[in-house]
């Protein structure tokens, strides 16, 4: 179902997986995450969040340093269960399908990630982006120069390398990484693109680029960035998820209304800056 | 309660500031001197002795005339063999080590086999060659019995450097790969492994030079007293450089005699141990200017 579902969506777009979502799981979110608890051994990171991510748009995870926001992200393609001794509890689907008792390794084909420090492999700029498609048996020459030209340009970093794809990644500033970061993760085609707090390592106008290249992005498939900049938040996000400290969620809405209403007072405490 | 220090406890600080410093130095200026004196002895004896045709020619006479060359290339089998042997194991048995184990019980008990594995005693390795592989497997004394027990002995220093060399590398890498939809695997085999690699050669290397300098392990499983010609086959005896030494030190008649060759064979034998090291040392500079993460 999950196969064909997103089988689709890279033929059709989101505008397809919208309407397929609409016939089959009368839905608007791409992620339903529903009573979901998260453990590192007897410490519990999240408690009962339950919310659903829009297909449409960025989805910011907000909250104070040590709420569970990456967490939470890292548990859509099943990130966290890297380290021994994790434990869940409840539900998440993604397009209907229980992801949690998925293929991890089917999971993040589809679902790709951006990571808090830029982390391209000491390989050329060509075999990063080229090593998704690679993994999922691409071996066509000029199938992957086309992938790897069409993944750069949608992170918008192909005019600056592209002529010198060979180079090793290492050799590129950190914005540039990053963006190299996001290619890799779009050549694989993924129909959502996880971004866990993707700017936190760079300079101001670096961190312009990586935000105007996601909201592009949002236009073909789904973000959910962790973010712990209100700024940033306000910006780039089109709904918003709060969680508070002990891994409560806490707020989940359009941005603009979390921001200019606050259900609660500890996120009105939280987004006027006063903790966290 | 913050006191001011006084211009007394201050002063009494420093003198002993300065009294723990001259001992470290002092400890570390004896350990350099040792070394040096080693190194001293050995080229003012043996210096004399090495020259191309003590390379490369038999010895004769009873080995009191003649160079070292049988036994020289005899090493190189030896050591070349087993590192050839035990590399593909050490490079396996770390990668289970570091990257698929989970920790738990039995995973400590191996670590500590291995570890103990390295601090048993050369000897123990030569008397289990000449049970079980010149014996029991029937394969005599010979350059494969050597190099097999050698590979056992070098193969707990080459896990370990493997095992330190996979840890070395990022967890960053590993989450890109999988995060990418690559199986661990996969993960390990094109990213993982080939950014260890200078790590595990330059263990190897430290395998190498332990290996060549060892006696006790080759004593009873490889070595010969004297061969007239090559190891043609590799179930034929070697000559080997350190059982050269020691066998022209203790069992010759006339081992006064042989005195400058000793030096010169164990000159040579040094020397390929420092170059192999400080070829270890200038490699891993180089491959770590070269990569930065």
């Amino acid at each position: 179902m999950v196969a064909e579902a997103t089988a689709t969506a890279r033929v059709r777009s989101l505008d397809a997986t919208r309407a397929w979502l609409e016939r089959n799981l009368h839905s608007t979110s791409i992620l339903d995450v529903e009573r979901f608890s998260f453990y590192y051994g007897k410490e519990q990171a999240l408690r009962d969040v339950t919310l659903g991510i829009p297909l449409d748009g960025v989805t910011a995870i907000m909250g104070p340093s040590g709420c569970g926001k990456s967490t939470l992200l890292r548990a859509f393609n099943r990130m966290n269960e890297l380290y021994p001794a994790t434990r869940a509890e409840g539900t998440i689907r993604f397009l209907g399908q229980d992801l949690l008792k998925a293929d991890p390794v089917a999971v993040r084909r589809h679902i790709g990630m951006v990571f808090q420090r830029p982390n391209p492999f000491p390989k050329s700029i060509f075999d990063n982006v080229a090593f998704g498609p690679r993994v999922h048996g691409e071996r066509g020459r000029a199938r992957l120069a086309e992938l790897v030209e069409e993944s750069l340009r949608r992170a918008a970093l192909w005019d600056e390398v592209k002529d010198h794809l060979k180079k090793s990644a290492l050799s590129l500033s950190g914005g540039q990484q990053q963006r190299l970061c996001i290619a890799r993760a779009l050549a694989v085609r993924p129909s959502v693109l996880l971004m866990d707090e993707p700017c936190s390592a760079l300079d101001p106008k670096a961190t312009d680029r990586i935000e105007a290249t996601t909201r592009e992005l949002a236009q073909e498939l789904t973000v959910v960035i962790v973010t712990h900049n209100l700024q940033q938040a306000g910006r780039i996000s089109d709904h918003v998820a709060v969680l508070l400290a002990g891994g409560v969620l806490a707020e989940f809405g359009p941005t603009k209304a979390v921001f200019a209403d606050p259900s609660c007072d500890q996120v009105a405490d939280y987004l006027c800056g006063r903790f966290g | 309660m913050i006191r001011e220090i006084t211009a007394e406890t201050e002063k009494r600080q420093r003198a002993a500031q300065r009294v723990a410093f001259a001992l470290l130095a002092m400890s570390t200026l004896s350990a350099f001197l040792a070394l040096g004196a080693i190194l001293y002895t050995m080229f003012a004896n043996g210096a004399e002795a090495i020259s191309w045709q003590f390379l490369t020619e038999f010895p004769r006479k009873l080995m009191t005339e003649g160079g070292i060359y049988p036994a020289l290339v005899g090493s190189f089998y030896l050591t070349a063999g087993a590192l050839f042997l035990a590399l593909p194991f050490a490079i396996a048995s770390a990668i289970w080590l570091s990257e698929y184990s989970r920790g738990g019980l039995w995973v400590r008990v191996i670590r500590v086999g291995v570890n103990s594995l390295a601090g048993v005693p050369s000897i123990v390795f030569g008397l289990l060659g000449l049970a079980f592989f010149v014996k029991v497997l029937g394969f005599g004394v010979s350059v494969v019995s050597g190099a097999l027990t050698l590979a056992l002995l070098i193969l707990p220093i080459l896990i370990r450097a493997g095992e330190e060399a996979l840890q070395a590398v990022p967890m960053s890498f590993r989450e890109g790969a999988l995060a990418l939809g690559a199986t661990q695997w996969h993960a390990v085999r094109t990213v993982v492994l080939p950014s260890a690699i200078p790590g595990i050669l330059t263990g190897a290397i430290l395998g190498i030079s332990r290996a060549i300098g060892e006696t006790a392990p080759i004593m009873f499983t490889a070595a010969a007293f004297y061969m007239s010609r090559l190891p043609e086959t590799l179930s034929d005896k070697v000559m080997a450089l350190p059982y050269h030494i020691f066998v022209m030190a203790t069992e010759s008649p006339n081992y006064w005699k042989t005195r400058d060759l000793q030096f010169g064979a164990a000159l040579a034998l040094l020397g390929m141990v420092l170059l192999m090291n400080l070829g270890a040392v200038v490699w891993r500079a180089r491959v770590r200017r070269r990569k930065q993460w």
